[in-house]
């Protein structure tokens, strides 16, 4: 039995009296794909938050690589390869399209205290750069500046920046949520190669998507896991169907 | 594929880089004919106010790197001028009059202060990083006042212009003005090396988003105190020629007033563009002094002017030269 990736041990935060993660306990195995569902409101994002450092945990664990990362700041994880794109899409607007792959190439690099010579100019982090930008299929808007980019293709440069980090552990944070129904397939294609590469964990609420994707699936209520198994083992708990998916799958 | 791409991006660029390579060189140009304008029309005092001008244009383009690329407001940016210029008092005083130890001592002093105050302001951010820049700033002037082996609020005279290596190299107003365009040019070139090299790009993307500089792995922090540091050091330079050239130092140079000035300077000449910000201490320091000239209440005047020029030059002055270059078809 290999070590899991990342590790959940008891997770528990609230805000106020409001419970949002609720105990929760979850493994992420190497190479895996491992969705989380659940409705609005589920804490789906505060647990992605938690997991990469956003929002501290009133209690548990949190283990990634081996190590209890609990403690370390989000730039401390982000650098021990632990990568996440954002739901509502965090990019550096003015920025080229390029300069904001280049950043994150330069960030895993280390030597950011270089005050000579022009980053932008330099090729040991333009080329991994163009890289990740084809990886994504947006290789042809390089130049253009982030802001003016269409949302799918800010969708796009997420995981471009998220995957020029060469991440150990990518967290996902609905990839899919508002673009049309074309660049969704892209999106789908894309991760689908990029499955068993990296290690993914994807909150989505297009459940095509989370079927046609993941390995495993947790389906997170009210804060609490309901149920991690297999996707066909998941679409047929009873007790899903009534909590969640029932609505979605008609 | 790739490689194309990456030409293509060098040819997009060449076009900002040609109006950022000719307003400077227009600028430098204009400061180092100005002798000689001065001497055919022997109007000899313009000599004065230019260097008074290029004085201030150091600390406003440090300031510059702080307010326009890292989005840190300090309002105390005149302590650094004032410890840059006691350290040329205070040493002259002592029987040091030379720059070799006068120089590095101003700049030293002033970094270390910007260090170890630096750690506790970039704790802090928006309104409160304004307040707490502003109190140490306060904290040095007081200190200053105080100071009455060395004049307290008097001040201090210097004795004599630094010398360089024993040599009275800057003794006469005309070299000291080309020492003074040189410190100017070299502070200016350093900024830019700067906000192009890895570390810029680094302070120019937290101010666009610092959640995500920190999630792809970047302790912002850590990269603005280094900035804050270089800024403060260069503050002391602009105080080290300010001593000089006044051959007088006092409290009045690290007032609470005199930040505000500095930033009024970059927002003038325009935010975040490093030449705005001489363009800004020209502008504001020749309209001070044609005003009180002119005019007896010459504030009444100037205050409006300011604000007209915030409100309806966006970017400042610099701003309005960017799209006069937009109109005549360069763009």
């Amino acid at each position: 039995m290999p070590e899991p990736v990342l590790r959940l041990e008891g997770l528990r935060k609230s805000f106020g009296s409001l419970v949002v993660t609720d105990d929760v306990t979850l493994d992420v195995m190497p190479g895996e794909m491992h969705a989380i569902i659940g409705p609005n409101g589920a804490g789906k994002t505060t647990l992605i938050n938690q997991i990469s450092g956003l929002i501290p945990p009133d209690d548990g664990r949190i283990l990634f690589a081996g190590a209890d990362v609990t403690a370390l700041p989000p730039e401390a994880r982000a650098l021990r390869g632990l990568s996440r794109s954002f739901q509502i899409t965090s990019i550096l607007p003015g920025f080229s399209v390029l300069e904001n792959v280049a950043l994150a190439v330069q960030a895993r690099d280390g030597s950011s205290l270089r005050f000579i010579g022009r980053a932008a100019d330099e090729t040991a982090l333009n080329l991994p750069a163009m890289v990740a930008l084809e990886q994504t299929g947006i290789a042809d808007r390089a130049q253009v500046r982030a802001g003016e980019l269409s949302h799918g293709e800010k969708r796009a440069l997420e995981l471009a920046i998220a995957l020029a980090m060469q991440p150990t552990l990518l967290l996902l944070d609905e990839p899919m949520a508002g673009i049309g129904r074309e660049e969704t397939e892209r999106q789908v294609e894309l991760l689908l190669r990029l499955k068993g590469e990296v290690t993914m964990v994807l909150v989505e609420h297009d459940m095509a998507a989370v079927f046609a994707l993941a390995d495993r699936i947790s389906v997170l209520i009210r804060g609490h896991v309901l149920i991690t198994d297999l996707p066909e083992v998941v679409r047929a708990d009873p007790q899903v169907v009534t909590a969640y998916l029932g609505e979605q799958m008609e | 594929m790739t490689g194309a791409a990456l030409v293509a991006a060098n040819g997009a660029r060449t076009l900002r880089a040609r109006r950022d390579t000719v307003l400077p060189a227009l600028i430098f140009l204009a400061f180092a004919l100005l002798p000689v304008f001065a001497a055919l029309t022997a109007e000899e005092y313009l000599l004065d106010s230019a260097t008074r001008i290029m004085v201030f244009a150091v600390a406003a383009v440090a300031l510059d790197l702080l307010v326009g690329y890292c989005g840190l407001i300090s309002f105390g940016h005149a302590a650094f001028i004032g410890l840059g210029a006691y350290a040329v008092g205070i040493l002259s005083a002592e029987g040091i009059g030379d720059a070799l130890v006068a120089l590095p001592v101003a700049i030293v002093v002033s970094m270390l202060f910007a260090w170890i105050t630096g750690i506790v302001c970039l704790r802090t951010k928006g309104v409160y990083f304004i307040m707490i820049t502003l109190a140490f700033g306060q904290m040095v002037y007081f200190v200053a006042t105080s100071l009455a082996p060395y004049g307290g609020d008097n001040g201090l005279t210097v004795a004599a212009r630094s010398t360089i290596a024993g040599f009275a190299l800057l003794k006469s107003d005309r070299a000291f003005y080309y020492f003074t365009l040189l410190c100017l040019a070299a502070t200016y070139l350093l900024c830019r090396a700067l906000i192009a090299s890895r570390f810029g790009r680094v302070l120019r993307g937290a101010r666009e988003n610092a959640t995500r500089m920190a999630t792809i792995g970047f302790t912002i922090r850590r990269f603005q105190l280094v900035a804050y540091v270089i800024a403060g050091g260069l503050g002391g330079l602009s105080g080290f020629l300010l001593g000089n050239s006044t051959e007088f130092v006092s409290p009045e140079y690290m007032s609470w007033q005199r930040s505000g000035e500095l930033i009024v300077m970059v927002i003038l000449g325009g935010v975040g563009t490093l030449d705005g910000a001489i363009v800004g201490s020209a502008a504001y320091l020749f309209a001070e002094e044609w005003l009180s000239s002119t005019f007896e209440s010459w504030q009444v005047i100037f205050g409006p002017l300011i604000v007209l020029v915030v409100l309806f030059a966006r970017g400042g002055l610099i701003g309005l030269t960017t799209q006069l270059w937009r109109r005549f078809g360069h763009a």
